[in-house]
């Protein structure tokens, strides 16, 4: 278990106009870790992805990724920084294939985007095809790389949204219920190719309501309620918290 | 060729480059209903300096084109807040202001509502014409192969996910606002110059509203279909001549067709989808 956090959020606190939908947030997301974010809906958990990618500015608190303090920068700065991130309904380029989702969340890496534009720099251009095809093929997307993806099965386009988000190369991937709308099957496709994201290295916070999905995947698990984290722990540790099972699992009768 | 043909080239050339204009801004997403602004400042500006100031052609074309997208880019800041109908009425208002200004001020350099004649001093060619739409067109061709051309794509569909995936939407709607503004400005100074005189009127709403629809008809996500609206709307009216008082309502009514045919301009990104049309696209094969 490597010990340095990735991400940490301190204090952090989101006000809609007396909503307090955030409330005096604390957590540490460790390197290389599979993080899991869990709770009731409307406990707040979008809003905590929205406020760590800048879309919201935070009413109080601070947000730190590798020491580098995102909570007053702009949604585009953070996302240079390594933070990608899909969303909890859908939301790809309705005129772009897959390939060009692809190639897009590849283009804006650092100075890429005015270099782009010439036809020269072909080695460079080169390796970013080839890792866009890995990204594809990763994703078991390589054969519908040239359909547009807006008319693409759901479950596809499911892919294609994380295929986006790791064309950034992230270290840290922000997944908003990644297995919504899928079946079984799917899902634990879905499931495999988390964990190959995982084993590049890249550190994984992942909202989610597949409870299977949660502790099959999850090193360590958050719990959100209100807008305030009422547990977090091992897998293990938050199947049997009182608190967790009140709020949100649920008893057997 | 005859005149007639000289003159119906050069409308073609010019109004391509009024093509791409607004091709520019909309392709991020901005819908510019005072594109004949630029235009006129473009004008304006080029034939003050080759007139008064005895400049060579060339760099007066160039500074009303520049002048014209430093307007484009100060009008693009206000433009960020304002989104489809909003932002087309402000731009409307400021292709109205410039309009006014040159009809009300400036009235001794440039003839004010009487028109500003005496530009002949430097008369022009065709081939100045279509050198500089040769060049916006290859211009254009490398953007949209580009990843640059994609990241415009991309706020144009979604612009909270394009900046989420790292693109500086603020710059990049500014740039398009600019270089619209910029290549309009250029048009402008053509038209004057080819013309040999100008006037505040052949800058009002219709002129930006045939721009704008250049760019509608013959497709708004690629900028072959400015291109292709600019030639249709350009020529057609000249092969409809046949139906001679018909002619206005005939067009209309084409207009009215094309548009529930094809919603999204005859020309699309899917038509165009071979080899080479788009970016990181081999054939397709499916």
């Amino acid at each position: 278990m490597s010990g340095k956090p990735m991400l940490t959020l301190t204090g952090v606190s989101k006000n809609f106009g007396g909503l307090l939908a955030v409330n005096n947030l604390s957590l540490n997301v460790h390197k290389e870790h599979i993080c899991g974010l869990i709770g009731p809906n409307g406990a707040g958990k979008t809003t905590v992805f929205n406020l760590i990618t800048g879309v919201y500015p935070c009413t109080k608190g601070s947000i730190l990724s590798e020491e580098v303090d995102l909570t007053r920068l702009k949604p585009y700065h953070i996302t240079r920084l390594g933070l990608a991130r899909t969303f909890q309904t859908i939301r790809l380029f309705k005129n772009m294939t897959t390939w060009e989702h692809v190639m897009v969340g590849q283009g804006f890496r650092p100075r890429s985007d005015t270099r782009g534009i010439f036809p020269f720099s072909r080695t460079r251009e080169r390796n970013l095809r080839d890792e866009a095809k890995e990204i594809l093929v990763l994703l078991g997307l390589w054969e519908v790389r040239y359909r547009k993806a807006s008319i693409l099965p759901y479950g596809i386009q499911r892919k294609v949204e994380i295929a986006r988000a790791l064309a950034l190369r992230p270290k840290l991937l922000l997944l908003d219920e990644p297995t919504a709308g899928l079946n079984i099957q799917e899902t634990n496709e879905l499931l495999k190719t988390l964990n190959k994201i995982h084993e590049l290295g890249i550190t994984i916070l992942i909202i989610e309501h597949d409870m299977r999905v949660i502790m099959e995947l999850c090193d360590h698990i958050f719990v959100l309620n209100f807008g305030q984290k009422i547990a977090e722990g091992t897998p293990g540790q938050i199947r049997v918290n009182e608190q967790v099972i009140e709020a949100y699992l649920g008893r057997e009768e | 060729m005859s005149v007639y043909h000289l003159d119906l080239l050069s409308a073609l050339g010019i109004n391509i480059l009024l093509a791409l204009s607004v091709y520019s801004p909309m392709a991020t997403g901005q819908l510019s209903l005072g594109n004949a602004g630029f235009m006129a400042i473009g004008a304006y500006v080029s034939a003050i300096l080759t007139v008064h100031l005895h400049l060579p052609l060339f760099p007066s074309l160039v500074t009303g084109g520049v002048i014209a997208g430093i307007f484009g880019i100060l009008v693009g800041f206000p433009a960020l807040r304002l989104r489809g109908v909003f932002l087309a009425m402000a731009t409307l208002g400021f292709g109205e202001i410039v309009r006014n200004f040159f009809m009300n001020f400036l009235g001794r350099v440039t003839g004010a509502a009487y028109g500003f004649r005496g530009i002949g001093d430097t008369p022009i060619s065709i081939l100045w014409i279509w050198s500089w739409v040769i060049f916006f067109l290859i211009f254009f061709f490398f953007l949209s192969r580009s990843r640059l051309g994609l990241t415009m794509l991309a706020t144009h569909d979604d612009d909270t996910v394009s900046e989420l995936i790292g693109i500086n939407i603020v710059r990049l709607k500014i740039g398009a606002f600019g270089l619209g503004a910029f290549v309009a400005g250029v048009a402008g100074g053509l038209h004057a110059h080819y013309y040999l005189y100008t006037e505040p009127e052949f800058f009002n709403v219709w002129k930006s509203i045939h721009m704008v629809l250049f760019v509608i008809m013959g497709g708004m996500l690629t900028f072959w279909g400015g291109v292709f609206g600019a030639g249709v709307f350009t020529l057609l009216p000249e092969f409809l001549r046949f139906l001679h008082d018909w002619r206005g309502a005939f067009f209309g009514v084409m207009i009215i067709g094309i548009m529930i045919a094809r919603p999204y301009g005859l020309l699309t990104r899917e038509i165009l989808q071979f080899d080479f049309w788009l970016p990181g696209q081999r054939k397709r094969r499916l």
